[in-house]
Formats: C-alpha cells, structure tokens, sequence
C-alpha cells in the first residue's frame, strides 16, 4: 500500500545526513561538553560548530542562539524569562489568539502569579492587523509574543510591522518561527525580533532539542536553574547530539531554503486545486497568498474530521484535523474558531502538510482518493443537503 | 492520536449496515450537534411491536459510525424491549472493546434509539 504522510507540521522524517552527523556523538564521541579532558573537548567542538549552524541560519551570532529541549522549552523561556526579569517595569504581556498551546498555557501560567496579557484577536483569515497590536499596548507592557505562521491553518504574519509597534512603546517581541523555519526566510534582523523559537524536529531534525535566539542584551531569566550551562540561561549538560542534528538540520533548511519553498509552494498548489476542482464546498481555511508553502487547510461542510483522518489512514495517508496537540478531545481547534469557523466546519478541518520529502505523486494519490472519501461521509451526514 | 480500533470496529467502520432514512419511518430522531461533536439521526419502522426496519445517519468519528451500525444491525428484528436492553456496553462488548476515550460514542445510536421509542409512545 502507498503510504503518504502529509503531517509534517506535526513532525517530519529526519533527514539522513542529520542521521549520519548525529552517530558519532551516540557512541565513541560521548564526551560531557563541559568536561576538561579530550572527551570534553571533542563535544564541546561539536556543539559550537552546532551553534554557529542555528545562528547562520537565523543571521544571527552564535552567541545569541541558547540550546533547548524544543519549541515548547522556547517559547516558556522567552514568556517566562522576559516576563520576570522585566517585572520591575511592567506586567503585562501581549499575544494573539491563535497562539501554540506551549505560549498560550505559558501565558495562563503567568496569569496565575500576577501578570496580565491580552490576547488579540485575528481576522477571517488569521492575520493580527499591527494596529490591533498599536490599540493593546500600554505603559506596562514588557513583552509582545506572535507566531511567525500558524501551525494550523499557516497563516504568516508580518513580523517585522509587529515588532516596530512593540518597539515604539518600549516592548521586546518574541516569535514562535517552529512552524515557518525551513519554509520562510528567518533571519533577526529583517524581522527586528528580540527573541525567537525554534524546534528541530519541525526541520527534519531529531525530537528534543530546540533552540532559543535571544538578542544580545535582552534581559531574561532562567526557568531552568542548575550548573550553569547555555551562559547560564539553561542549565542542563547539553544534548550534543541533538545540538549536532539541530544544526546540521539547519545548514540543510538554510542551504535549500528557495528550492524547498518552490516545490513544497508547487505542491500545495496542486493540492489545493486538486481539492477544490474535485470536491464541492470544500472551503480553504486561513490566508489565500500569505500562508505557509507546506500548509493546507480545508474544511468539507456536513464531515467529521476525525472519521476522514481515519479514512485517509486506512488509504496510507496521513493528515490531521485541528491540531496533532487538540485532536484527543473532540473541541474545534481554537485556532479555528478565532476566524470565525461555526462549530461544525471548525471539526470538519483537514490538515495537509508537506515537507521537501514529499512528491507530486503523494499529491496526485491524495486528490485520487479523496472525493470519495468526503462523498461517502456526506452521503451519512444528518447536515448535507446534496443541492 | 493514533487509531487502535479493532478489525471489528474497523469493517463497521468501513462498510456501515443500515445506512440512510426511511421515507414512510414510524419515528425519527435525533441526538447530540455539530457543537458536541457527534450528531445521530434513527429511523425507525415499526410492525407488532418489532423493529422491522432501522436506519441512520451520522456526523461523527469513526467509533460513532462503526457503533451505530452494530446497534442498527443488533436492533433490527426484536421487539422493543428487548432493543431497549441494547445498552452502550451491550454494543461495545459485542463489537470487542473501543479504546477508552471513544467509549462515549458508543452511546449515541441506544440514547437516539431510547428517545425514539418515547416520542413514538407519547404520540400513540
């Protein structure tokens, strides 16, 4: 049986050089980073070549690039560690709806011991307009926090406007990139962010091991406190060959980048249209133009989202409705609901996303099998009406 | 999520008895809404207290659609009372078991099917 996986925003394969680079540091290259015999040294060469890898591919210096354990570590970094070493300044936080749980519930977290935020609405298509952002700012607020894209409906946003508007009143701005790294441009400076995430195993890369971009002089704050380890920042012995993988993972999305965004852009295309030729009131959801190159995202009226992913799985497919994250309880995404999705088309949202591994041919089998899927749950379905 | 459906659930699943309405039905209901998530419609012609037909329609996941099709089909031929004993753990033991977190979908088709035999009652 064919097998398609079209879920690569939830995770994607790790890329066999990124394999081949990390082995070594599993077996005879298993030296402490910080120890002061060769062993050590063999690893800690290791993790500043790993280093320089993440900040080339972010434009910025390695000394700004801060290892985690993931995108979620990241994001409660730079929420918490902004937060509390600006407390003296101010308490409050902006972000956006439309947010990843690991900023949001970060964000309900710090709502508990004293800070206040505010989460901006988006519009219809997923876009937080900079003047919205203008409106919420005050005296008080510190630290603005708003994903570069969607992880659901790939919606991207313009980064660079956002964080001039939390500059002018004396805010930092962070950006969760997990979603748009190997698929969009990243570099700091063009963005004017302060602080940024990044997940490896978004970028075919290893699972477990993020990084965190932290301008220099951004003041922060540890969440995690022990031997000091990342310039004090994140104290843990590093993972050197996550660090390896990571890094290797970003010299590989930095050196495709254009050729990976054409084709996965190709991709999508011709799945949206293949899609949309083939299957009436399929609605896309998100931004027509500004969108991620590997998301789509469509909701077919009178289906049940959980009963099609199982379909799909059944043909091979692999895909996901909501978010891989939401998708246990039976809630609409909030993602969706936050542009205006009733209820009923929020759960009937399919999620397609490509990565630089997928075909023309994963994309033709899909549009294949996909109508008649969608024919047969409406054909049971109490809210279709053939017209 | 990962799917651990059994084969059972799964040929239900894929090819569902007693699908569609009954245009002469002697009692239609329906249970649950799009905002719950899951969303059941019966059908139901009866004859000498019998089920002598039943169907459904559904918007739902895969262990609504594969457990209202058992229901339908262990339904179908027996009196009322003794469809009524048809409960949700009835249907999910005959079908083998559903992983705990869709064991609530199970209850869609004897809940519509309990609510049906009530109205058609209260209209006789």
């Amino acid at each position: 049986m064919n097998r398609v996986y079209l879920d690569n925003s939830a995770t994607t394969a790790v890329d066999p050089r990124v394999i081949e680079a990390m082995m070594p540091y599993f077996g005879e290259r298993y030296g402490n980073a910080s120890s002061l015999h060769s062993f050590g040294h063999e690893a800690l060469e290791a993790v500043s070549i790993g280093r320089k890898q993440v900040a080339t591919f972010l434009g910025a210096t390695p000394k700004e690039v801060y290892f985690t354990a993931g995108g979620t570590e990241s994001d409660n970094m730079a929420l918490q560690g902004v937060a509390y070493a600006r407390k003296e300044e101010g308490n409050h936080i902006i972000t956006s709806s439309i947010e990843h749980p690991a900023v949001l519930e970060t964000c309900a977290f710090l709502e508990t011991v004293g800070f206040e935020v505010t989460y901006l609405p988006v519009d219809t298509t997923g876009r937080v307009l900079p003047s919205t952002l203008e409106a919420a700012m005050t005296e008080r607020t510190t630290l603005v926090s708003i994903m570069h894209a969607n992880n659901e409906i790939g919606t991207t946003q313009d980064i660079r406007d956002l964080a001039r508007v939390a500059h002018d009143h004396g805010a930092l701005f962070h950006t969760d990139a997990v979603q748009s790294a190997g698929k969009l441009p990243l570099d700091v400076e063009s963005l004017g962010v302060d602080l940024l995430s990044l997940s490896g195993h978004k970028i075919h890369g290893p699972k477990g091991i993020g990084a965190l971009y932290v301008r220099e002089g951004t003041p922060i704050k540890p969440v995690v406190y022990g031997g000091g380890h990342e310039r004090g920042l994140r104290s843990s012995t590093e993972n050197v060959p996550g660090i390896v993988g990571v890094g290797m993972a970003c010299e590989l999305a930095h050196t495709y980048l254009d050729v990976d965004i054409s084709l996965m852009n190709q991709m999508r295309d011709a799945l949206i249209e293949g899609i949309s030729d083939t299957i009436p009131q399929a609605v896309l959801n998100g931004h027509p133009t500004e969108r991620l190159c590997n998301n789509v995202n469509m909701s077919f009226a009178g289906v049940e989202g959980e009963a099609l992913i199982l379909s799909l799985d059944r043909a091979g497919i692999a895909a996901s409705t909501g978010s891989a994250c939401s998708s246990k309880t039976s809630k609409a995404s909030h993602v969706l609901l936050a542009i205006g999705l009733d209820q009923a088309l929020a759960l009937g949202s399919l999620r397609l996303t490509l990565s630089r591994m997928n075909t023309m041919e994963d994309i033709a089998y899909t549009i294949e099998k996909l109508p008649a899927m969608v024919a047969r749950f409406r054909a049971m379905s109490p809210l279709w009406k053939e017209e | 999520m990962g799917f651990e459906f059994n084969e059972n659930v799964i040929e239900h699943f894929e090819n569902p008895r007693n699908v569609g309405e009954i245009p002469d039905a002697d009692v239609i209901e329906t249970v649950g809404s799009p905002v719950c998530g899951d969303m059941l419609t019966l059908y139901i012609k009866l004859k000498d207290d019998k089920i002598e037909d039943i169907k459904f329609k559904t918007y739902g996941c895969g262990a609504a659609i594969a457990t209202s099709s058992l229901f339908t089909e262990l339904v179908k031929g027996k009196t009322v009372e003794e469809a009524l004993k048809v409960t949700s753990d009835v249907v999910v033991e005959a079908i083998g078991g559903l992983p705990e977190k869709k064991v609530h979908c199970s209850l869609l088709a004897p809940d519509a099917f309990k609510q049906a035999i009530e109205k058609y009652r209260a209209k006789q």
